[in-house]
């Protein structure tokens, strides 16, 4: 499949020149025509935010949301046809603030679509507050005497949760971004990928040179040692490791565990109204 | 002489009051069932504390031959498990009603209330069969024996409940049999329902507010249900999750209601047909979602089971107060259609009705009920239950498919990812045809149209008002939701021929006809008359209305 396959003609895209937002979508792009994916295969799901703008800005089924929810329109359009790839996009604040409990309870679900972070550690739509991933000090015009707050660490969290597979990549990295998103795209189970992304209007502190300098390839890494997993997860200062960090095969997968598809493996739009169940349901109160 | 009074009544009204743990409950299913098969009609209603174990609860089974659908305050036979009965059972009770209870346990209790007192021995009596938990079956054998029902259907019951414990279900008929003995000898010769007429068939199906709504969703081809468990609407929740596979549907407890209807929202665009359950709070929760909803045009359907609010309010209590909340949450305008069943019967035509509106006018539908209707029950006759079309398949969609195509009458062609080969989208913002946010004064005015457009057609086929009572009325009562069959019998009671009932199945958008009817006799207030009918609930103390209701608020004056 041609990456091109995904190009959306004529669209007007609000990212500032030089947002890493183009890059990742780039990745995407071409890690999905890789798979021998086309655009009726996907579905694009989002919130609200500059990274949730993605599914506007390329060629497959989409549903942009509400800011928070992208992770419960997912797992419920999985489980309503499982045989479609869904990815969920969305920034920091999107799914680890307005999101959190989602995310936390989408992890332990463990459904089959794939969670890809715009790590910018910056609110960009709404001009340059804080995140829930901001550093300590990073000064902005409403956190005036920096941020106060432990920035959140999505890796843990989603490790301790139990999640199956968790990746780091940086959107400068498009050949990496682009295998690593493959992998979490023929996982089966949720996959985090989270994006370290350059924002070049409100980030001035994590810049495309930061982040090259604050990273490094993980190579020789044994991504199933949960412990090694936490340790790099935990990093509390650079160097910060690219790759797949952890990934855990074999734990049942939310939409094969539903008792809707023990009997039947059709998606629920081709189902008719189980009125033979109803009656017998009658039959049964009638004593 | 004890039961006098009930020897000629159209019905006789038990009750069992105990504590939480009791199992009161097991009692009232066994009843009910019992009830039901000698040919009698039965109606049950529950009142329950938000507690596990200890309080006061009490379930009501009103026996008659005709069939019965309302709550009444009369208590001719009160059968008291455990002390400490509460005000709103004592309220009930007058000269004519029979007590039953164990001294011992009541420690006088009951006994200074002017009502004839029976001291059965249930404790002692319980031991004697086998341990005190089956003081429950001693109380349901003395009902049984009072009643004159025989025993043999409390065995089959007992046979079937536990069944392979075979001690367990001999002790248990041990106690339903002691419990009998003496309840026949104090009613009589084949007990106070003797010489009754019976129906030997037909209305064996006891079915309660939460199977109606269940069943109806289900026959619907519901096939995705989202919650987060919140009392009184938890019932619809487990049923579906019991009948899960049966009913080829997705079941999922979540997180919170924002999951539980932004999942819905998801599912629907995939073509699923979603129901949430929920109660004031938890849809107070999901308002940004319904929005969502009204502007990605997907047929959601909410179950709004209504408890007393503000906030946590009484969570195992009645109120009908968020009919406005229903009405108007979510931000932005939006079409929806609100329906509130009266019986059963049209909870289970309702629930349909409003997945076929949903989608048909791809927008959402919400079923406002409460937990009075959702614990009370009646047996009915199922052949005799409505059922709508079954639901359209969805077509392919083609290349050039537009999810937002503008029509004339506001809904556009529904299609779904993965089915055709269209490219499906869909966006909270407001977008073009294709669903792509665009930002455009135009575009917006033209969207807005198409969307509230619907409305139209949602009216038109709307359902209108039940009128009960003379056409010529000089007198409008107006009701809403479960009070229906409950003023209705008021009314029947007062049998005035100039004072009718208008009751409200679907209370939004009003069938053009209720219009008219209001703006007859309705003395200048046509506007919202339901709503407002809402704004003058008189019973806010968190119990239900019954049929002996005293007094209506007076909306207007006698406006010809």
């Amino acid at each position: 499949m041609d990456p091109m396959a995904f190009d959306l003609p004529g669209i007007d895209l609000s990212w500032c020149p030089g947002c890493g937002d183009f890059k990742i979508l780039d990745s995407i792009k071409k890690a999905l025509a890789e798979l021998g994916l086309g655009p009726l295969d996907v579905v694009m799901v989002s919130g609200i935010g500059q990274a949730a703008k993605t599914p506007h800005y390329m060629k497959a089924h989409f549903f942009n949301g509400l800011h928070g929810r992208a992770l419960s329109n997912a797992t419920a359009i999985k489980a309503a046809n499982p045989a479609l790839e869904v990815i969920a996009v969305g920034g920091d604040g999107d799914m680890y603030g307005e999101g959190g409990n989602h995310f936390t309870h989408t992890i332990r679900r463990n459904p089959g679509i794939t969670n890809l972070v715009f790590n910018n550690m910056v609110y960009g739509l709404t001009k340059g507050q804080a995140s829930p991933t901001s550093p300590r000090g990073f000064r902005t015009s409403v956190q005036v005497d920096g941020v106060h707050a432990q920035p959140f660490n999505p890796l843990a969290a989603a490790l301790v949760q139990g999640a199956t597979f968790v990746a780091r990549a940086f959107a400068g990295n498009g050949d990496q971004t682009k295998e690593i998103i493959k992998r979490a795209v023929r996982h089966k189970g949720y996959a985090l990928v989270d994006i370290f992304q350059p924002c070049v209007s409100f980030n001035s502190v994590n810049t495309y040179k930061w982040f090259m300098d604050n990273t490094y390839p993980l190579e020789d890494h044994d991504e199933e040692d949960f412990g090694k997993a936490m340790e790099l997860a935990l990093l509390q200062e650079g160097p910060f490791p690219l790759g797949v960090i952890y990934r855990k095969e074999g734990v049942p997968v939310f939409e094969e565990t539903l008792a809707a598809y023990r009997k039947d493996d059709r998606p629920l739009f081709r189902r008719e109204a189980p009125r033979k169940a109803v009656k017998e349901l009658l039959a049964s109160l009638a004593g | 002489m004890l039961f006098s009074s009930m020897k000629d009544s159209r019905d006789v009204c038990c009750v069992l009051c105990g504590a939480a743990g009791l199992g009161i409950q097991t009692v009232e299913d066994m009843l009910a069932g019992i009830i039901a098969d000698e040919g009698f009609s039965v109606f049950g209603s529950r009142e329950y504390m938000s507690r596990v174990r200890g309080g006061n609860n009490s379930t009501e089974l009103r026996i008659a031959s005709e069939p019965v659908d309302a709550l009444i305050d009369r208590i001719d036979i009160l059968v008291a498990l455990s002390r400490k009965v509460r005000r709103n059972i004592l309220e009930r009770i007058s000269a004519d009603t029979v007590i039953f209870g164990d001294r011992e346990e009541l420690k006088g209790e009951l006994e200074d209330l002017g009502a004839s007192f029976v001291d059965i021995p249930l404790s002692s009596m319980a031991k004697e069969a086998g341990g005190r938990i089956y003081s429950n079956s001693i109380a349901a054998g003395v009902l049984l024996g009072v009643l004159g029902l025989g025993t043999k259907g409390a065995e089959d019951f007992y046979r079937k409940r536990f069944a392979g414990k075979d001690e367990v279900v001999a002790s248990n008929i041990g106690a339903v049999t002691r419990g009998y003995e003496l309840g026949l000898s104090m009613a009589g010769e084949g007990g106070v329902l003797k010489g009754r007429p019976r129906n030997p068939k037909g209305r064996k199906a006891i079915i309660n507010g939460s199977d109606a709504v269940s069943l109806g969703a289900m026959a619907a081809g519901c096939n995705f249900v989202t919650a987060y468990p919140m009392s009184p609407a938890t019932g619809v929740l487990s049923f579906f999750a019991k009948h899960a596979e049966k009913a080829g549907a997705v079941v999922e407890q979540v997180e919170d209601e924002l999951a539980a209807m932004n999942m819905a929202v998801g599912a629907a665009y995939a073509g699923a047909r979603p129901l949430v359950t929920t109660s004031g709070g938890g849809f107070a929760l999901m308002a940004e979602g319904l929005s969502l909803a009204g502007v990605m045009e997907a047929p959601v359907v909410v179950h709004l089971s209504q408890r007393p609010g503000p906030a946590t309010g009484m969570a195992t209590r009645t109120e009908q107060a968020d009919l406005d909340l229903a009405l108007y949450s979510g931000h932005g305008e939006f079409p929806r259609a609100l329906y509130a069943p009266g019986t059963m019967e049209s909870a289970f035509r309702l629930t349909q009705e409003a997945f076929e509106i949903a989608l048909k006018y791809q927008t959402p539908a919400i079923v406002l009920t409460d937990q009075y209707f959702m614990n009370a029950f009646y047996n009915l006759d199922a052949d005799g239950l409505e059922w709508l079309d079954e639901p359209p398949s969805v077509r392919e969609t083609e290349e050039d498919y537009r999810r937002y195509e503008d029509t004339p009458d506001g809904c556009s062609p529904f299609g779904v990812p993965g089915w055709g080969k269209g490219i499906v989208g869909a966006d909270s913002h407001e977008h073009d045809e294709v669903g792509h946010v665009y930002e455009d004064f135009d575009l917006r005015t033209r969207m807005q149209d198409k969307r509230m457009r619907k409305l139209a057609g949602m009216t038109d086929r709307a359902l209108p008002p039940v009128l009960v009572g003379p056409e010529s009325f000089s007198n409008l009562v107006i009701c809403w939701g479960s009070t229906l069959p409950i003023v209705r019998e008021a009314l029947g009671r007062l049998g005035r021929d100039d004072t009718a009932l208008l009751a409200f199945e679907q209370v939004w958008p009003l069938a053009p006809s209720a219009e008219g009817i209001l703006y007859r006799r309705g003395g200048g207030e046509q506007h919202r008359p339901v709503r407002r009918a809402a704004s003058k609930n008189l019973r806010r103390g968190g119990g239900p209305h019954s049929a002996e209701i005293q007094r209506i608020a007076v909306l207007g004056g006698r406006g010809h």
